[in-house]
């Protein structure tokens, strides 16, 4: 089977870029070793989250923010998403400092979208934080969506579009003959004029492939949620130095997150939940929110993701070869990004350069002789 | 909907259900007291408020969650009846008051 | 290390009493976990407390119980009763709440001994209140001696409907009608199995004379009835329609009790992350083990219905082998001697074995019940997921369990996914053409029971700043 542009891993990046290759006329294939969405894309926290962005990261997350706003015009759903804000806590003056500095330092490079808030603000926009802040970081625009409908909704318009998935099927080998790439997978040889790499966690193999191996660590951020209840927070709270990420969804079920890691068995595929870790996580909750003692968590889960050893994602044209680009690593962070990487690596291979600045996500950072 | 079959046990336990004081054997669950007295429901569903009741009674459907000495999601089929324990319906995702977040 | 034991039986049902006294001969540290306030499981609830005149009532295979109770207090097994385990992985930990307050023990062997709960099969009504599975009929009357008030209906397919019919006889209870709901195909499949299943010809002349005596005393008896439906309002249920003989009929009553046969209890295996298979003569999910209850993970071991559907004697042979297999694993016995000494059990475990696949194929339970045709059925009763919306997120492209589970959060609510994973698995593999092995069970995803942030908050108190 021949095709333009072949895309590895079904996730939530691998359909955007599919879907807006789709969208300028490309013919694309995608080729998923399990299902769409049984890893990061589908068991993330789905948070869409502009505050506190590595600098590099800032102009992409602008305009990824842009484009999910409306995101009813580009994959037909509002993936349900809403926007009640985000916010970074400061329980101390120290933290208050932290965030202070953060902002000037966002402020000082022309963004305006985080602010600093009083503690009476806060307590205004988020009534149940225990009474210690002293303030916050805000960025009023951000919000969550529910990762696995977004991923649906993104890959249904992509195949709406003409692309084609092909699922429960693993790529082995890369070749290239005569400027065509053959690919041999689990069911049979496709052949393409461009490869993209979006394998998440086992984006390297494909980077090893191509001689250009990057040092990826698949990590398992735990998650954990809690039986319904009745609407009582409507912002996004994270805390400036406590790891915590703590949502209620418009369903009244509490989802929290916070990075802390469970142990993995990458070549099972196997996740098995750190229960002191995560009983760490439960005490940052009673912390910030100690009248939540008696509610029940009904699941916690951990989901296999990229990590890169700078937290910054590889958003490039593969160093090795021509026609291969690579958009993996997200660190955690990747699916509020989506949509704009879609725009990114679509406009690298048609237009052979991105409109936004991606120097700091070139998979070159990791070999010795790239400047920095 | 049940009955008791006749009262073997020396000691009846008192307690509340709903604000209602009923007498019942020691060493019966709570979701067995609910039924022998005529309250056919132990929740109502946190997403259309529909009324359920006792279903499997050995604690894997988890349609018995009742407030329990104030202690939402309780499973009253794997709790024991107490004296003087106080027992209400849950109301949906309800059980915990709006005034307690 | 006090919370270290070199053994940790889960379950104080057959398999794991018989486990436990098994092992306690052998100079160990062990412990038994169970949920409930007394020992017997499901199938012996109940036993230590029964009145003579109930315990009469319910027969001589319910009171078999008294003697494993009685040996399993001989022995020197710490015994946390009211305790719910909520985790269990592959260091051997065990996380428990036991009075409010939550912990982790540790054992260098686990049996988990879980049993089986009944399957759930949805059905036009089958969420009014009113509408119950018989096994919950059967504990309200075994441990508290609570029975139906008025004339009421049993519905299904299995063995226990006609016991629990004969019990509530006995205590001069109303049966409006018992509805035999398996198939005259499953009986002409049956057949065959005969000859083997007169291996233990007991089973089958207890089931013939529990029939007699029914019909003696003048209960219906409605073989061959499909189409059940329980109808109400105010959720409430005041009557059935169903078919029978090619006719439409409605009875009234405030009361069924429904029964579809029994699966093993897997939530804690499913977490743990033992390999399971979907078995298709007992129609349900198990897990993998070898002869001597041994799951693909070190040290965790199974025993009783929990591993396939067997019954309480079967039950009780084989919470001995998998004890005297965790025994010779920690070294107190050789190879030779978990030989021999577990011959016995599994000659009679063999033994009880004869009748099941008759047994299994004469209840089976029909594809009509497993893959619900009416759209507007309940399937998931937490999140109130209908078996049309299911239908339509396969139509959608989402084509495992998983995958229905994500976009439309069935098996997400308290229950965890216990009563809706099967039926899910039958409608996706109806739907996509897949087995139901391909269209696969739920991940597990722990705490099995809920606990509470504040219980997590303090699971190491004593590391807590």
């Amino acid at each position: 089977m021949k095709t333009e542009v072949l895309i590895i891993g079904g996730g939530l990046i691998g359909s955007s870029i599919a879907l807006q290759l789709a969208l300028r006329d490309c013919q694309v294939t995608v080729i998923e070793k399990e299902s769409s969405g049984r890893h990061a894309s589908g068991v993330n926290a789905g948070g869409l989250r502009q505050l506190n962005r590595h600098v590099a990261e800032i102009p992409l997350t602008i305009e990824a923010a842009k484009l999910w706003r409306n995101i009813k015009e580009l994959v037909d759903s509002d993936c349900d998403t809403c926007f009640p804000g985000q916010i970074r806590v400061a329980e101390n003056s120290e933290d208050l400092k932290k965030l202070q500095q953060r902002q000037s330092l966002v402020k000082s490079l022309g963004y305006h979208h985080e602010e600093m808030i009083t503690k009476k603000e806060l307590y205004q926009l988020a009534p149940a934080l225990s009474p210690h802040c002293v303030g916050a970081l805000i960025c009023r625009e951000d919000g969550y969506a529910r990762p696995y409908h977004a991923l649906t909704a993104f890959r249904h318009k992509a195949e709406s579009l003409g692309v084609q998935y092909s699922t429960d099927n693993e790529v082995y080998r890369l070749n290239k003959l005569d400027n065509v790439w053959e690919v041999r997978t689990q069911k049979g040889e496709f052949k393409a004029d461009v490869i993209v790499n979006c394998a998440g966690a086992w984006a390297n193999k494909f980077a090893e492939i191509l001689g250009e191996g990057v040092p990826l660590t698949p990590k398992t951020p735990m998650m954990m949620v809690t039986e319904r209840l009745p609407p009582f927070i409507n912002p996004v709270i994270g805390a400036t130095s406590r790891k915590l990420s703590f949502k209620q969804m418009q369903n009244g079920t509490l989802v929290i997150g916070g990075a802390y890691l469970a142990k993995l068995d990458f070549q099972q595929q196997n996740t098995e939940i750190d229960w002191k870790k995560l009983s760490e996580s439960a005490q940052t909750v009673m912390a910030l929110f100690p009248q939540l003692e008696n509610v029940r968590i009904v699941r916690s889960w951990a989901g296999i993701e990229a990590f890169m050893p700078d937290n910054l994602p590889v958003i490039s044209a593969s160093s090795t070869e021509k026609n291969v680009y690579h958009a993996f690593g997200f660190s955690a962070h990747g699916f509020q990004l989506s949509p704009i990487i879609g725009k990114i690596i679509s406009q690298l291979i048609l237009d052979g350069k991105s409109e936004l600045p991606i120097k700091a996500f070139d998979i070159r950072r990791f070999l010795r002789s790239f400047p920095n | 909907m049940f009955k008791q079959l006749r009262l073997d046990s020396p000691l009846p336990i008192n307690l509340t259900i709903n604000n209602r004081s009923i007498q019942v054997n020691q060493g019966m669950t709570v979701a067995a007291a609910v039924l022998i007295h005529g309250l056919s429901y132990t929740r109502t569903t946190a997403i259309s408020g529909v009324n359920r009741a006792p279903f499997c009674m050995m604690g894997v459907c988890f349609e018995c969650l009742m407030v329990i000495n104030g202690q939402p999601n309780q499973r009253a089929c794997c709790t024991y009846v107490e004296e003087g324990m106080q027992v209400e319906i849950q109301q949906g995702a309800m059980a915990y008051p709006r005034s307690q977040l | 290390m006090n919370n270290h034991y070199q053994l940790v039986i889960i379950g104080g049902g057959a398999a794991g009493l018989s486990a436990a006294v098994t092992a306690a001969n052998y100079d160990l540290r062990i412990a038994l976990i169970d949920e409930q306030a007394a020992i017997g499981g499901q199938i012996y609830r109940g036993i230590e407390s029964v009145p003579k005149q109930r315990g009469k009532q319910l027969g001589d295979d319910y009171l078999h119980g008294k003697s494993l109770a009685t040996a399993f207090h001989r022995s020197d097994v710490d015994y946390f009763s009211s305790t719910q385990v909520w985790s269990v992985n592959k260091q051997g930990e065990i996380g428990i709440v036991n009075n409010n307050q939550a912990q982790i023990l540790t054992a260098d062997q686990i049996i988990i001994a879980t049993g089986a709960m009944e399957r759930p099969v949805p059905f036009p009504g089958w969420t009014l209140t009113g509408v119950m599975n018989a096994g919950a009929g059967q504990v309200l009357f075994k441990s508290a001696g609570v029975v139906p008030k008025n004339e009421m209906v049993l519905a299904g397919s299995g063995p226990l409907l006609l016991l629990l019919a004969t019990q509530y006889l006995h205590a001069g209870i109303k049966i409006k009608a018992l509805l035999d709901m398996s198939t005259l195909t499953n009986h002409l499949y049956a057949l065959p199995k005969l000859p083997q299943a007169l291996l233990a010809a007991h089973y089958l002349i207890k089931g013939m004379k529990l029939q007699q005596e029914l019909k003696q005393a003048g209960i219906p008896i409605l073989e061959g009835v499909s189409g059940l439906k329980a109808l109400g309002d105010d959720n409430k249920i005041n009557s059935i329609s169903f078919k029978h003989n090619r006719k439409q009929k409605t009875f009234t009553t405030d009361l069924l009790l429904i029964h579809f046969g029994v699966i093993p209890h897997i939530w804690l295996t499913q977490s743990v992350g033992c390999h399971h298979r979907w078995d298709d003569s007992q129609q349900c999910w198990q897990p993998k083990h070898d002869q001597w209850g041994k799951t693909n993970l070190d040290g965790i071991l199974i025993a009783g219905d929990g591993s396939s559907i067997n019954g309480a004697k079967a039950a009780e042979y084989s919470g001995k082998i998998s004890a005297l297999q965790a025994v010779y694993a920690l070294g107190k016995i050789n190879k030779q001697q978990r030989h021999q000494l577990t011959l016995p059990a599994k000659k009679s475990k063999q033994q009880e074995r004869c009748i099941r696949p008759f047994l299994e194929r004469w209840f089976a339970i029909s594809d009509a019940l497993l893959i619900t045709a009416d759209d507007e059925t309940l399937v998931c009763r937490c999140e109130e997921i209908t078996a049309g919306e299911i239908r339509q997120a396969v139509h959608e492209g989402h084509h495992d369990s998983n995958q229905i589970k994500f976009i439309n959060r069935c098996g997400m609510g308290a229950c965890q996914g216990r009563q809706c994973a099967n039926a899910v698995a039958n409608i996706v593999a109806a739907e996509t053409g897949k087995t139901i092995h391909e269209a696969g069970i739920y991940r597990g995803r722990p705490p099995v029971t809920p606990i509470t942030l504040g219980q997590l908050a303090n699971l190491y108190p004593q590391e807590k700043q």
